[in-house]
């Protein structure tokens, strides 16, 4: 009998796969914390996990809310400033994946996480690129998880905060000291990675019960299949089981007021 | 030496209206108590630096003391956006504010730029961004014995550094712990700092390779308990990570964050 599993939850394991023992990982906050957090407590224990915060090697027991929330500090092996985290960890070229999460994200795997609209005048301003930027350039690969939608999933982004493979999909090419860029990315309903020429992103993976339909549906551009489509294993129930409890250890320790009041 | 004042007599002396002020901390140690000081003092036309404005510029700017400001990631960390930082943005309100941003490790090598007494930052970065053509202050340079090509940025070289520390001993002697951040380079960095603390201590009990700013590296040290709250302070409290939820509900509308403002900073002294 097959286990029940949300759409999320199926997303979050699948990224957590990714991941092995013997990566060093650079952890972008939300999605990729959940999935590199999950891989640690089940299938890699060993897995090193950096948040730009200065954490090396850190074990957090809830997830954090923040990139530097105390849990991380006190869970590390050691932590350093920020910008050594940067010079020496990341650009020193120590990271094998960065894990990130985009709000916009196109058929190049560039990431948006500036605006929607015009840069001058913006219909949504976001947060913008914080570590994103050098992290997809410094590691050595990148692994990316966010949720399919239409607005996610746009053909060109509005504004490129996070190079995939620029508009033409050779950014990366002739630059020295650059990493390979994003390799795979997970959402609720595939896996896609970057064709090896033209470094378009095509479906190689479909998640038990979504179809080629939903993914077209969800995508803002001409998406492609793999002619040799795989449908990604079912969360176990030992996955499932780790995953829910993290995040039930970590709503009840971020809605447990302190002051209520500054 | 640093002296030690009230966060009244800090912020009045030492920040003037129209100054650069950096006041950091990452996501740890967040001077809070100074910034609501400068937001009861009313100071006006701030250029703000800081990696991540944070709750604490989303406060000042919509309390209007920010004319500009130089960030990297301009987001409420786990929860979504800043809102008054967007309505100044995106409408105006309660001022136009202009906006110039870097990614976190072009602010880091500046910082550490600026401490360090250069002109100018040299990192591998922005390949491929589209933020060089949005921020002027981002260039590319060839690097003269390998002809490769790199992000230049200027150093940071603020009028006035803010940060809060653990503690400080009876000379003025700070020190720092847990995630470090840019704190000891903001304060190298700057013309003019203040440092608020937990407490005053006769001992800072710091190991031999303690992250300490000395006594004559500093200008000003108020003494500011919980002054990092709802951000944390490592080995005092932890991070209201509650208040950063509801700070959401607070800051998206105007009249909510007005009030808000009025009970929790203006009719609230410094500490």
């Amino acid at each position: 009998m097959s286990l029940e599993f949300t759409s999320s939850e199926m997303m979050s394991v699948t990224a957590a796969r990714a991941l092995t023992n013997d990566m060093t990982c650079f952890v972008g906050i939300g999605l990729p914390s959940e999935a590199a957090n999950l891989a640690r407590l089940t299938h890699a224990p060993d897995v090193t996990l950096i948040y730009e915060s200065g954490t090396l090697q850190t074990k957090p027991d809830v997830l954090p809310l923040s990139i530097g929330d105390g849990e991380l500090c006190e869970s590390a092996l050691t932590t350093v400033s920020v910008p050594e985290m940067f010079r020496y960890w990341l650009q020193g070229g120590h990271i094998s994946v960065g894990f990130l999460g985009t709000a916009q994200i196109d058929r190049f795997a560039n990431l948006n996480t500036t605006l929607i609209g015009d840069y001058r005048a913006p219909k949504v301003r976001l947060p913008g690129g914080g570590g994103a930027p050098e992290i997809a350039t410094n590691a050595k690969e990148v692994f990316i998880t966010v949720k399919h939608s239409k607005r996610t999933f746009v053909k060109d982004v509005d504004f490129i905060t996070t190079v995939g493979f620029g508009r033409d999909g050779k950014a990366r090419d002739n630059v020295p000291n650059i990493g390979r860029g994003p390799t795979v990315v997970i959402t609720d309903l595939c896996i896609l990675k970057p064709d090896p020429d033209t470094k378009e992103l095509v479906v190689t993976s479909l998640h038990p019960n979504v179809t080629r339909e939903d993914v077209i549906e969800a995508t803002g551009w001409e998406i492609r299949f793999a002619d040799q489509l795989a449908t990604t294993p079912e969360p176990t129930a030992k996955e499932l089981e780790v995953l829910r409890d993290l995040k039930a250890r970590t709503d009840a320790h971020h809605s447990a007021a302190q002051s209520g009041q500054q | 030496m640093a002296e030690f004042l009230s966060l009244q007599e800090a912020v009045s002396q030492h920040i003037n209206n129209g100054d650069t002020v950096a006041m950091e901390g990452f996501t740890h140690l967040i001077p809070f108590a100074a910034g609501h000081e400068i937001i009861r003092q009313e100071k006006r036309d701030l250029t703000l630096i800081r990696m991540t404005p944070d709750l604490i510029y989303d406060q000042m700017i919509g309390a209007g003391c920010a004319k500009k400001l130089i960030f990297s990631w301009g987001g409420n960390p786990g929860v979504g956006s800043l809102h008054r930082l967007r309505d100044a943005v995106e409408k105006g309100w309660p001022n136009k504010l202009e906006i110039l941003e870097h990614s976190h490790a072009a602010m880091a090598n500046a910082y550490e730029a600026g401490a360090a007494g250069l002109p100018l930052a040299v990192l591998r970065g922005y390949v491929g961004s589209d933020l060089p053509k949005v921020n002027d202050q981002i260039k590319f340079i060839e690097c003269p014995f390998t002809g490769e090509r790199l992000a230049a940025v200027p150093s940071v070289r603020p009028d006035v550094a803010v940060i809060h520390a653990q503690r400080a001993d009876r000379k003025g002697n700070v020190l720092i712990e847990g995630i470090v951040g840019i704190q000891k380079e903001v304060v190298l960095a700057a013309k003019r700092s203040i440092v608020t603390v937990e407490e005053v201590v006769d001992d800072l009990g710091a190991s031999v390779n303690a992250c300490v700013l000395p006594s004559w590296a500093v200008t000003a040290i108020a003494e500011a308990p919980r002054g990092a709250s709802p951000s944390y302070a490592l080995g005092y409290y932890e991070r209201d990570n509650a208040f950063y939820k509801a700070w959401d509900g607070i800051a998206r509308d105007r009249d909510t964050f007005l009030s808000w403002l009025k009970d929790n900073v203006f009719e609230k002294g410094a500490a």
